[in-house]
């Protein structure tokens, strides 16, 4: 086996037992959760995993997260959105405690990944698209990318409610400041930053256009969040001339 | 019902293959196109998922799990492609 294709080659799946190293609030609805997972073969950038709790009498319930994490080594980082009439959220967000243990199956996804380019050389421009929580995969793109020094031009448009609300502040502000062509905007839409006139509402397809990599260059576009969030967008960029084939899309569920 | 992509199926397929088919392409047989596992849109409800083409909206596969059986019908798709190079155990 050569080591190029090791490097492409997507790590084995398998259930694995993990422990929680610490769980922090990541914004007022949200938690950042640190796993420990036995066994866990690395991840790449984008991928998710699927987390199994089971009851005392035998029910299970299965969600999927993304991982803000990738590379090597069995520490695995979530961050989990609390929908409040959710099953499993709740229970993730405010019940989970550092030393708890989860059943959680991956690395999933072989399609909502991002690798830098192989040869070292800049690939095609990549603009990321976040709503809410659908940042989380997102983030662990940026910072890979971050990371390899990649050359690659990249954006993230990222639709949250307020600046409270955003995820992963810190790690996207030195991912911006890294040497690796990074920039973010956001779109707010219940409160914009005090002292700025950024505009407030949901994102349109006219803000769409003004704040992603334009067609003509050809960019890879990654959209990620609720379910309506991501077929609202992903129909406004074929409208706009991308190519369903450069749009990857991941959906969260909801409406 | 709310639904989500393929992305949702990465697990349970996984269970059934050895691997992570949702980067494989596979033709729709209602209408043609071919697509990533991936993009299909995947409807999940208590009895299962059913997962169909975004373009025509034919069920491409539908995956029933409960009493410690799992039943996949891969009903409405062609041929799937898998990369085999790419792979850690090609
Ligand atoms: C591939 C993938 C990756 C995901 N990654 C993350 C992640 O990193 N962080 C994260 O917080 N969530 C993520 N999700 C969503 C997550 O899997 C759960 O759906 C979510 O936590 C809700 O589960 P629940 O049991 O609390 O709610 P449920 O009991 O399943 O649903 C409760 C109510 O909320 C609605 N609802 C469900 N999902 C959403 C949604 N996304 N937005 C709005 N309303 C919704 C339902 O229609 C229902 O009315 C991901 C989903 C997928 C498919
Ligand atoms: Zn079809």
């Amino acid at each position: 086996m050569s080591g190029v294709q090791q490097l492409q080659a997507a790590p084995r799946t398998g259930w694995h037992v993990a422990e929680v190293v610490e769980t922090r609030r990541e914004t007022p609805s949200a938690a950042r959760i640190t796993l420990d997972v036995d066994g866990w073969p690395g991840n790449l950038a984008g991928q998710h995993l699927d987390v199994r709790l089971t009851a005392p009498d035998g029910y299970t319930a299965t969600r999927s997260y993304s991982i803000a994490s990738s590379g090597d080594g069995e520490r695995v980082v979530l961050a989990v959105d609390r929908l409040p009439d959710g099953e499993v959220s709740p229970f993730l967000v405010d019940e989970l405690r550092a030393g708890d243990r989860l059943e959680v199956h991956g690395p999933l996804g072989a399609f909502f990944v991002w690798r830098p380019p192989a040869d070292g050389g800049t690939g095609r421009p990549v603009q990321l698209i976040a709503g809410g929580s659908g940042v989380v995969p997102l983030v662990a793109i940026a910072r890979a990318h971050a990371e390899a020094g990649d050359a690659t031009p990249f954006r993230l448009l990222y639709s949250v409610r307020t600046p409270d609300d955003v995820f992963f502040a810190d790690e996207l502000e030195t991912a911006a400041r890294g040497p690796a062509p990074f920039a973010v905007e956001f779109v707010y839409t219940r409160r914009a930053p005090a002292g700025t006139d950024a505009p407030v509402g949901r994102i349109t397809r006219e803000r769409l256009a003004a704040g992603v990599i334009g067609a003509d260059a050809a960019p890879v576009v990654y959209v990620c969040g609720s379910t309506g969030f991501v077929e609202r967008v992903a129909g406004w960029l074929i409208e706009l001339g991308h190519h369903q084939t450069a749009i990857r899309t991941e959906r969260y569920g909801g409406t | 019902m709310q639904h989500f992509d393929g992305n949702l199926l990465a697990g349970p397929l996984a269970d059934v293959f050895a691997f992570d088919p949702t980067g494989a392409r596979a033709r729709c047989n209602g209408c043609g196109a071919v697509a990533e596992l991936a993009t299909m849109l995947v409807y999940r409800s208590g009895a299962g998922s059913v997962a169909r083409c975004r373009d025509c909206g034919a069920v491409l596969l539908s995956l029933v799990d409960g009493d410690g059986r799992m039943f996949v019908n891969f009903i409405g798709m062609g041929a799937i492609e898998i990369a085999t190079t790419g792979r850690d155990d090609a």
